[in-house]
């Protein structure tokens, strides 16, 4: 019983689900499914910190491993799940019956990123990777009024089927080569690294990388983003955004550790390549969006594009330390910045039933209008610029500090032309907000959304102004990964 | 620690002014303008106080009359380092002055939003305390960032006409050359962290770095670039003549009275004592570059019809003497640069002003439309004549001091240069004394009648009157205070570099 305890949070979350399915079919009632859902992802972050104190990092049957790393995600994604069922609630009491199974899908779309942040097997890796995608088509076509979600729904489902089937298959390549699907097993040496065996590992690796790269939208694979993202509700987009997108980036950190794919240079020039182009493209496209869902989306294809050159960075003996730990700090602060950019969106969309409030013009005066929720949505998009005082200027500063450290001098360049890029959108938002006419005037800020994002506006402040402890702790856990 | 306390009063004065808002639209500029005093009050025993702590720069003691430094961030060696030497101390005394100028010139302008106004100048003096205090580089970056921000605000929301360009120009140049810098300051940090061993951000101990004249030269065109963005020379200073016109008046005082100097400080702190080598090497044409802004900026400033773009042009023009004075390698010209800071900043707030208070009455910038103002407010045109005076280089008063003693340095490192930046004081005259004859000379069509002068404007205009005098006729106080600083950074610099000229020409 003992060797399945470090998977108590799992446990502790499926639980959850469990409750939550059983409530929903006695009875349906909103605040009850949100109160499971908030109880039972407090237990499981309260699960989490436990293990982390308690227990040493192992190996649950081969397929997971229970380390700081996976268990400081898992405790990350607990933490924005709970932030987006916060936000969820008031935004779902307006639009109709039968909302409780929304929580539903979230416990079970979180349930399959935390599988993903521990797993170090294809076949673990596979699983989370579809409990995380299907319950995600189910979120995105969620709303019933509209078109938009369904279109979006499709879109991401079929394109995601597509980048799954990319995924196994580059796993069977893997497997026909080494004969195995353990992370591990490859990093002992279990893939050959000379004549027709590398073909096939150089093979593989190429197609998960596209197929990972579909997940995170690293340009050229980044098509479907802004179309899904503005489809879908803002609660859901928010969470693409952060969970799905980060827990597929730990996996493939842990993947490509594992094979130690930075051995391979032409699959380096392809990362170089989508690092540089996901910056300049994201940024670019941003520029003109009447739509703050979509810019949110581009703005995110470039985000990662920055995450990515930490991630090329490690390939760098010297550089590794800093820059496994650049990749982790960067995504903690880019979780907190995005949901609070989508949780504003969210807040603002709680009234308008059909469509999410999403277009530039609503947010006009905002500052006058509500100045707090202004003030949030202001410090997110300046987090996201990489302005000090917020989480993202530390960010920012590691991802330029691994780059420094491995001498990634063209990544660099273009890391400081798209921030300069970036700037340009993100203040057009602040601007309309600042504007002097409100374009709403029927704008209401419920309890538990206004005060999740003081406490998401808190942390972020916090960890600009004061990162030293958080540095310190995110030091420690990349030593045992280098 | 002083400047620690002024910061956090500025910071909470500037929160209550914008929850004061709530009670009256009056009481947020009172609290600026209260917050504003007790900081300088508070500044006041620092003058009387000794240099106390001596610390090692490159070989070189330094002095410093405060210094503090505590653990910030230690994975990356960052702390908390304040300090103030003479050279800081004027700059922050500059910076609460203007500041306390600004408030007194939006006094009435202001009547939208006042609370968060307030804020935002509040906001941005102790963002700028903070960049003229810190001696850790990346704390240095943080408020050089920093102060941005409220100043970004300060021209979006209360700014004229085509306030989203400019804010949005203002931001994007300053924000792109500090990444730049950041860049060359964490490739300065971690080469340095290979070579010695230590990472740190520490300015003490990154000057006398060893990091080989060809990365040098890179690191320090990051630095520099980042400044003279600020500055600003040719060819960046697009950015300066938009901000400064939409600005709103209190915003264009603070901009250019100290903005524009957190760049020269930064090429006097940083640029030239991190990489005296690397500096020398590009003296030439940075001199150059600084003699080109004095002609370029004057031509420019006369073709003008705006008012406000006219003395914003002439800024162009007047920072130019100060990095032909940096860039000199030599004691006069380094102390004609930090004269010529200080009286730039008091003539130009001063001249803002007068364009705000031009602009309040008649309400137009352009000159055109002006014309005669001084038979309907003869107090004013007195008193602009007198800034204008200043501004062209009138000897008596402070500039003079400054772009002679400019000249006077540099025309000992290089003729040529110093004999075209020379010129500037011609040009300089020509297009100021064409402002005024536009103005305030002539007779008004309209037969306006206007109110003269008030005793608030005069409460913000005499000091500067005073200050500018007192600069021009008696400036060694001024030189007392910055000169231990600035023998500390030469003798950085030309330990560390032969060909440099020494203390007269």
């Amino acid at each position: 019983m003992t060797t399945f305890l470090p998977l108590l949070p799992l446990m502790i979350l499926t639980g959850a689900i469990l409750v939550l399915m059983m409530a929903i079919a006695f009875m349906r009632n909103l605040a009850l499914s949100c109160g499971i859902s908030v109880i039972g992802l407090l237990l499981t972050l309260i699960s989490i910190i436990w293990v982390n104190l308690n227990l040493e990092p192992s190996y649950v049957t081969p397929l997971l491993r229970v380390d700081d790393f996976g268990l400081l995600f898992s405790g990350i994604m607990a933490v924005t799940a709970l932030f987006i069922c916060l936000l969820a609630y008031s935004y779902h009491q307006n639009r109709g019956e039968h909302q409780d199974e929304f929580f539903l899908l979230l416990l079970l779309a979180t349930l399959g990123a935390m599988v993903l942040t521990i797993s170090v097997h294809f076949a673990s890796f596979v699983l989370g990777l579809e409990l995380l995608g299907i319950s995600i088509y189910a979120l995105i076509s969620y709303p019933t009024k509209g078109v938009f979600s369904l279109e979006a729904a499709l879109k991401y489902l079929i394109l995601s089927g597509i980048s799954s089937a990319f995924i196994l298959f580059g796993a069977g390549l893997l497997y026909a080569v080494s004969g195995t699907l353990s992370f591990a097993d490859f990093a002992a040496g279990g893939i050959p690294n000379t004549g027709t065996g590398q073909v096939f590992v150089l093979a593989g690796s190429a197609m998960m990388l596209a197929g990972i790269g579909f997940k995170l939208s690293l340009v050229p694979f980044h098509m479907w983003t802004p179309d899904v993202y503005e489809g879908a509700p803002a609660p859901v987009a928010g969470f693409l955004a952060t969970i799905s997108k980060g827990s597929v980036f730990v996996a493939l950190m842990r993947f490509f550790l594992a094979v130690d794919g930075y051995q391979y240079d032409s699959i380096m020039t392809g990362l170089y390549w989508i690092a540089g182009l996901s910056m300049l493209l994201g940024n670019i496209l941003a520029l003109l969006q009447s739509s703050i869902k979509r810019l949110l989306a581009y703005s995110s294809i470039a985000q990662f594009g920055y995450l990515m050159v930490a991630f090329i960075a490690i390939s760098e003996l010297a550089g590794k330390h800093l820059a496994i730990e650049a990749a982790v700090f960067f995504l903690i602060a880019y979780f907190i910045t995005t949901i609070g950019a989508f949780g504003v969106v969210t807040i603002m969309s709680d009234k308008s039933e059909d469509h999410d409030l999403d277009s530039l013009d609503a947010y006009e005066g905002l500052f006058w209008q509500r100045p707090l929720l202004a003030a949030f949505m202001s410090i997110m998009l300046l987090s996201l610029a990489g302005i000090p005082l917020t989480a993202g200027f530390i960010g920012k500063f590691y991802i330029l500090a691994s780059g420094v450290e491995s001498q990634l001098w063209p990544l660099l360049v273009i890391v400081v032309i798209g921030s300069g890029i970036g700037l340009f959108y993100y203040l057009r938002v602040i601007y309309a907000m600042t504007k002097k006419a409100a374009a709403n005037t029927d704008i209401e800020v419920s309890a538990a959304g206004g005060w999740t994002m003081a406490v998401v506006t808190l942390v972020l402040l916090v960890l600009g102004v004061y990162p030293g402890p958080v540095i310190e702790w995110v030091s420690n856990m990349a030593l045992q990964l280098v | 620690m002083t400047v620690i306390e002024v910061m956090l009063l500025l910071f909470v004065g500037g929160v209550l002014a914008w929850l004061s808002q709530r009670w009256h639209s009056h009481w947020p500029k009172w609290i600026a303008l209260i917050t504003c005093v007790l900081s300088s009050v508070l500044m006041l025993p620092l003058y009387y106080q000794e240099s106390t702590t001596v610390l090692d720069l490159a070989g070189a003691p330094s002095y410093w009359i405060e210094y503090v430094q505590y653990s910030w961030i230690p994975r990356f060696g960052i702390s908390l380092i304040f300090a103030l030497d003479g050279l800081s101390l004027m700059m922050v005394s500059l910076t609460l002055f203007l500041g306390f100028v600004a408030i007194l010139s939006s006094w009435t302008e202001i009547s939208e939003r006042p609370g968060f106004f307030q804020f935002n100048l509040l906001w941005t003096l102790a963002g700028v305390i903070g960049v003229f205090s810190s001696l850790d580089l990346f704390l240095f970056f943080f408020f050089w960032e920093v102060m941005l921000i409220p100043m970004y605000f300060l021209i979006a929301i209360w700014g004229h006409e085509q306030r989203a360009y400019a804010a949005m120009k203002f931001f994007i140049f300053t924000q792109f050359s500090g990444l730049l810098m950041l860049v060359a300051i964490l490739t300065l940090v971690l080469v340095n962290a290979d070579q010695s061993g230590q990472l740190t951000f520490n300015y003490f101990e990154l000057v006398g770095h060893n990091l080989g004249s060809g990365l040098s030269l890179l690191v320090m065109l990051g630095f520099f670039i980042a400044f003279v963005v600020k500055l600003p020379a040719f060819p960046f200073h697009p950015w300066l003549p938009d901000a400064h016109t939409q600005a709103p008046t209190a915003a264009s005082v603070l901009l250019a009275g100290i903005l524009l100097k957190t760049g020269a400080y930064g090429l006097i702190r940083f640029t030239v004592p991190l990489f005296p080598e690397a500096s020398a090497t590009i003296a030439e044409v940075a001199m150059a570059l600084g003699a080109i802004s004095i002609i370029y900026g004057a031509i420019l400033a006369f073709a003008q019809t705006d008012f406000k773009r006219l003395v914003a042009y002439s800024s162009v023009s007047h920072m130019g003497f100060v990095l032909v004075g940096v860039y000199a390698f030599n004691a006069i010209a380094m102390k004609g640069a930090v004269m010529q800071m200080v009286a730039h900043g008091f003539s130009t707030a001063a001249l803002f002003m007068m364009a705000g208070a031009i602009q309040h009455r008649i309400h137009t910038r352009d000159m055109t439309l002006m014309g005669g103002l001084w038979q309907a407010m003869p107090k004013m045109g007195a008193v602009a004549l007198f800034f204008i005076v200043a501004s062209l280089g009138m000897p008596g008063l402070g500039n003079f001091v400054g772009e002679f003693l400019v000249l006077l340095g540099a025309f000992a490192s290089n003729v040529t240069i110093t004999a075209i930046a020379a010129i500037g004081l011609i040009t300089g005259a020509i297009y100021s004394l064409i402002a005024m004859q536009r103005v305030f000379q002539g007779s008004d069509s309209n037969k306006r009648t206007l109110s003269d002068l008030d005793s608030r404007e005069f409460t913000a205009l005499i000091p500067l009157i005073l200050g500018l005098i007192w600069l021009g006729v008696y400036p060694q106080p001024v030189f007392d205070l910055v000169d231990p600083a600035l023998a500390t950074l030469h003798q950085v610099v030309t330990g560390a570099t032969s060909q440099l000229i020494g203390n007269m020409p």
